[in-house]
């Protein structure tokens, strides 16, 4: 098969119509799961099926696609995404945050600033975020319609009551212009400031069929409450390999001795660092890039 | 204080072949404040009827019973329970309460639903209590496993708590010692002396002679045609 | 004195078949009704249509409102009513496990209804779920267990600390004590009669247990074939009752 056979970003026009529609009533109403016809994709769920449907119908000939996983360009996800575009709509790729136009992410936002130029699309498992304690679609939809959101914040008591404080560490929820109440995928709490953002931010979630929206510089606020308030807290420590003291970290068990160390978890980020001349306190001892690929 | 003109009861067993058993007719007596009236009769005269009927536990099916400005064969369920609350009184032989609530809290109840502050009750329910010897070790046990004769003095310490402007007492010596009997019997005298109307059912002839100051004797109202 | 509750010609069919036919009645502050039939008498559906659970065919359910006095709650918008039955109303469900969330711990069940009403304290909204525990004679230790934990009794007793926590002054209650040991049904029924007379609470308790009406409600209503056939005092009802079907009703309680 040729790689003509594939329409545009392997989608066709009348389902990228669809998918933009979706798209533009999710910007239109800021934190609003609009459903949409997921269709069935060459990949299996739960590997970015959302996202890949919503990058599909966002991508121009002229667009330049990132894709990370976990902040890193080359693990299994971002790569296999990556060159599926590649093949089916043919647009220029790279790692570099500056130079994309559409980054498809899953589970990070990356460190540097986005600008208006640019769009970032997530990958959603879990769209909903009152599913932990309501388990009818039914009863979620009208809670949020009615915006009765006293459920959300019995989450973050039961946290609070086990754990001494809000020990969601990861799709930690966030209300949306005053509005709605959104899961922001699993990002870790760290990068929900950065969710207040120049770029237009779209989410995906292919199995559960939903997509919605945060339009630039659109007001974003973590929940908490007045005694426990939100804290983006990460490691305390620098990164081991470009010394970064505000980047999100991944922390790598290196020997079966108890021995680890902390590095930057978006890639790129580090990368610029190190080429810049920065260093960490492993730089020396082990300078290549470390292989998030067994970490997946 | 309480007035009952030309009352008439019947029962209707409907599960009996609509049996219709007319049991007053046509009864009519007064009591005024600060007086006692014994009901009295043989067994089976109604006595227990009147009494019930006066408190709004039996339907009349005709006729007035005006307690206060209350007529009530024809008030609203709310206001009487009102009338209970506040002007009413009733103390049966018969001990019906929650099961596991403590004897004091029992007694200090009616005091609670007139407002009295927790102290203020439980400190006359505590006077009361004491008057009629039933001792501390058992206050704060549910009354519904005292003997008889300490469920009937639990009963009357409830029934007196309150200072209800009309009480209707229901063979309130019975089962009593003389000691106990002599208590509440005084008590009786206390209420008269505070203005309290009092309609009673006295099978102690002593007791009767004592506190009441008329007698009605409700085999006049029972009908002859029964 | 106005009435908390004006239910005029409630009517709700299921189908040919009659639901609750024609109820009418008010329900003063501080007064506690007692619904009695047997079941598919309508009592249950009767007591879902006043709740807002089920849409009726016909009638009025005028509710006298904080803010604006007595409306119609079936004329008001589901947001209203929604928010209604998480302030001034309460529904104690016959089986806990429709009135709580299991997955959540008993202070977070006590907690939600402040959350939902926008309490955003922690620490004001634990001590408000430790003094309701209290209140319902749970010990507070037991404030970060799920209800699962717990005995029946003390599951009916921890729906109710979840209701009262907004100081609701309407409580719906289906079979209250229905699945109870008679033991722990005394002890609810006690805690019951305190926090009605000390929060000044009316009730509507649908039961078919003649001995729970005669200790906790003020006046009776009892219904069959969807109808009610005869209201009163509850002593009154019960010891003198009018109607064939509840002489029948009251005979047929096998004496202890």
């Amino acid at each position: 098969m040729t790689d003509q056979a594939y329409n545009f970003a392997y989608l066709d026009e009348q389902t990228k119509r669809m998918i933009r529609r979706a798209i533009l009533k999710g910007v239109a109403v800021p934190g609003y799961q609009v459903p949409f016809a997921s269709r069935e994709m060459p990949m299996p769920y739960g590997w970015g099926t959302g996202g890949v449907q919503v990058s599909a119908a966002c991508l121009t000939p002229d667009d330049t696609l990132k894709v990370i996983d976990q902040g890193a360009d080359d693990t299994t996800n971002a790569v296999s995404i990556r060159k599926f575009f590649e093949k089916t709509a043919e647009v220029a790729v790279t790692e570099k945050t500056s130079e994309a136009s559409v980054i498809q992410t899953r589970h990070r936002i990356p460190e540097e600033p986005l600008t208006e130029d640019q769009i970032l699309v997530y990958q959603v498992p879990i769209p909903e975020p009152l599913r932990f304690l309501e388990p009818s679609e039914v009863e979620t939809r009208k809670m949020h319609s009615l915006e009765e959101y006293g459920l959300m914040y019995v989450k973050l008591y039961e946290d609070i009551s086990r754990h001494g404080e809000i020990a969601t560490a990861y799709a930690y929820p966030v209300k949306v212009e005053d509005r709605y109440v959104m899961d922001p995928s699993p990002i870790p709490k760290f990068d929900n400031p950065k969710m207040e953002s120049a770029a237009l931010q779209l989410f995906g979630a292919g199995r559960e069929q939903r997509i919605y929206a945060v339009p630039p510089y659109t007001k974003v606020v973590s929940l908490d409450f007045e005694d426990h308030p939100f804290d983006p807290s990460k490691a305390p420590h620098p990164c081991a390999l470009c010394g970064a003291e505000d980047s999100y970290l991944d922390e790598v068990i290196t020997d079966d001795r108890g021995g680890r160390m902390f590095v930057c978890s978006d890639t790129d980020f580090c990368a610029g660092r190190r080429a810049a001349g920065f260093t960490g306190e492993m730089t020396n001892t082990r300078p290549a890039p470390v292989d998030t690929e067994a970490m997946a | 204080m309480i007035t009952v003109e030309k009352l008439t009861k019947t029962f209707t067993l409907h599960n009996q072949e609509a049996a219709v058993i007319p049991v007053i007719e046509g009864a009519g007596f007064s009591v005024a404040p600060g007086e006692c009236v014994a009901l009295t009769g043989e067994s089976g005269a109604g006595k227990s009827t009147v009494m019930r009927i006066l408190y709004g536990n039996y339907l009349a099916q005709g006729g007035v019973v005006r307690i206060g400005d209350v007529d009530i064969t024809q008030a609203e369920p709310r206001e009487i329970l009102r009338l209970r609350r506040e002007t009413l009184g009733y103390v049966s032989q018969f001990l019906r309460v929650v099961p596991r609530v403590p004897t004091l809290d029992v007694v200090s109840e009616p005091l609670l639903n007139v407002g009295w502050s927790e102290a203020d009750a439980k400190a006359r329910a505590s006077d009361l209590l004491e008057r009629l010897r039933i001792p501390e070790r058992l206050w704060s046990l549910s009354p519904t496993t005292f003997s008889g004769g300490e469920q009937q003095r639990v009963n009357i310490a409830r029934g007196f708590a309150h200072r209800y402007p009309a009480l209707l007492l229901d063979e309130p010596t019975a089962s009593l010692d003389a000691t106990n009997r002599e208590t509440v019997l005084s008590l009786i005298e206390e209420a008269k002396a505070g203005g309290t109307a009092i309609v009673g059912i006295f099978h102690d002839l002593d007791a009767r002679s004592r506190v009441a100051d008329r007698e009605v004797d409700v085999s006049a109202f029972t009908p002859k045609a029964a | 004195m106005t009435p908390l509750l004006n239910v005029r010609d409630l009517t709700k069919a299921y189908g040919g078949r009659i639901g609750c036919a024609d109820v009418s009645f008010s329900l003063y502050p501080g007064e506690v009704l007692g619904i009695v039939g047997e079941s598919g008498s309508g009592k249950s559906t009767l007591l879902n249509c006043l709740a807002g659970h089920l849409p009726p065919d016909t009638g009025e359910v005028i509710f006298d409102t904080r803010a604006d006095g007595p409306r119609d709650v079936l004329q008001m918008s589901e947001p209203e009513r929604r928010m209604l039955g998480r302030t001034d109303w309460a529904f104690v469900h016959q089986n806990p496990r429709d009135g709580l969330r299991m997955r959540v711990s008993a202070g977070g069940n006590v907690g939600e209804r402040l959350m939902a009403v926008g309490a955003r304290h922690y620490g004001e909204i634990r001590e408000q779920a430790l003094d309701w525990l209290d209140r319902v004679e749970i010990a507070g230790e037991r404030v970060d267990d799920r209800p699962a934990a717990f005995s029946g009794g003390m599951q009916q007793r921890l729906q109710i600390a979840r209701n009262l926590v907004t100081g609701p002054r309407l409580i719906f209650m289906d079979e209250p004590t229905g699945g109870l040991d008679v033991s722990v049904q005394a002890r609810l029924l006690d805690l019951l009669r305190g926090l009605v007379r000390q929060m000044g609470l009316s009730a509507i308790v649908v039961t078919h247990d003649l001995a729970v009406v005669r200790l906790l409600a003020d006046r009776l209503m009892v219904m069959k074939d969807g109808h009610v056939i005869e209201t009163g005092l509850t002593d009154q009802v019960l010891d003198d009752p009018q109607a064939p079907y509840t002489q029948l009703l009251v005979s047929s309680v096998l004496q202890v």
